[in-house]
């Protein structure tokens, strides 16, 4: 006799089930994002998290237990990070020109960024540490994570407004800049990893290498920029 | 890859011994990151030229397969939603009009001011 609940037992606790089930919602993501012919709108990412998500609510998982499985695709985030240093060198040349440019555009695009979504989450009466769970969301998830836990937000909280701001910019992203008739590339790409992080950076890089460039650079100095400042800015205004 | 991979890993490593060793509020991978690219530019000046690949063999190829499929390695944190369902069913409505109007707000700006800045200092 197969003792089912042994099994059960067994998936539940070993890495490899949690892990294998990562890929297969991302492949199924992918494919979904496929049939709806690659549309902005229909985020592989999202896909992947909906489905994921609605398995641990039904079958009673826990989260915890799962991210012992998925955390060895979450660990490749840093070497991910770290490996945005390849398409900024092969487009150096091109992007040195634009350099104060660029900076000047991240550092005030990071700052208007984070002070509409908190002036929105004040004006319609958020908790204090839903609020600063908000104003890091533009940044790349562990690092808005260090922040919110440094001015009193929730740092898993803050992960899934990270997320959720990526796949904003990723998926409306491009419509806004149409609509506000931005063409240059570059700062097309600027405005994508300033505001949306490695998700608009994914994006980026699979519309156009400039554009690709240009916002993993802009996501880099808006890390920067976001983790050096926002903690001061914070202190100051609500401190 | 194994190149690539290790390459990366050890950026990483001294981005995050940097980092704590001199209490920087900047994480580990984006100090790595900056420590990759100042080490291929200077590779580039000590040789003179630019090389075709860029760093060790098999660098680039790693970075594009990671890179190919970054939205993937954001999926686990994303899944962790479900541990503040109660807190979206209280605060969904300035939570959502945050992430959305912010992240449009910070997209269209930024946008129009680069595209303004790139003219005017090329």
């Amino acid at each position: 006799m197969v003792d089912l609940a042994q099994i059960w037992v067994y998936l539940a606790r070993d890495p490899l089930a949690a892990l294998t089930a990562t890929l297969l919602a991302w492949m199924a993501g992918l494919r979904l994002a496929a049939l709806c012919r690659w549309h902005p709108a229909a985020n592989p990412v999202l896909f992947a998290v909906a489905l994921l998500a609605a398995a641990l609510l039904l079958t009673g998982i826990e989260y915890r237990q799962y991210f012992q499985g998925a955390q060895f695709v979450h660990f490749l985030l840093g070497p991910a990070t770290v490996a945005l240093a390849v398409p900024l060198y092969r487009q150096w040349q091109h992007v040195r020109r634009s350099a104060l440019a660029a900076l000047l555009a991240v550092i005030a695009g990071g700052g208007v960024a984070a002070a509409v979504g908190v002036a929105f989450a004040l004006m319609l009466g958020a908790a204090p540490e839903i609020t600063a769970s908000l104003a890091p969301r533009s940044v790349t998830t562990p690092v808005a994570m260090g922040i919110a836990e440094q001015i009193g937000g929730l740092p898993g909280l803050t992960a899934a407004v990270v997320l959720a701001s990526g796949v904003t910019g990723a998926t409306l992203g491009p419509m806004t800049l149409n609509a506000m008739r931005v063409k240059d590339w570059r700062a097309r790409g600027l405005a994508m990893g300033t505001a949306a992080h490695g998700l608009g950076t994914a994006r980026a890089i699979a519309v156009n290498a400039t554009a690709g460039a240009f916002s993993g650079m802009a996501m880099g100095l808006n890390a920067l920029a976001t983790a050096l400042l926002l903690p001061l800015l914070w202190r100051l205004v609500f401190g | 890859m194994i190149n690539g991979l290790t390459l990366l890993l050890l950026c990483q490593l001294c981005g995050e011994v940097l980092a704590r060793a001199l209490h920087l509020p900047v994480p580990g991978p984006v100090i790595g990151m900056a420590l990759l690219f100042a080490g291929l530019l200077l590779r580039d000046r000590l040789r003179g030229s630019p090389a075709e690949a860029p760093g060790a063999p098999g660098l680039g190829q790693t970075a594009d397969t990671l890179l190919m499929h970054l939205g993937l390695l954001f999926v686990p944190a994303g899944v962790g939603v479900v541990v503040y369902l109660p807190q979206l069913a209280r605060d969904w409505a300035p939570l959502s009009l945050a992430v959305v109007a912010g992240t449009l707000a910070g997209i269209a700006f930024t946008g129009r001011l680069a595209q303004a800045l790139i003219r005017r200092l090329g």
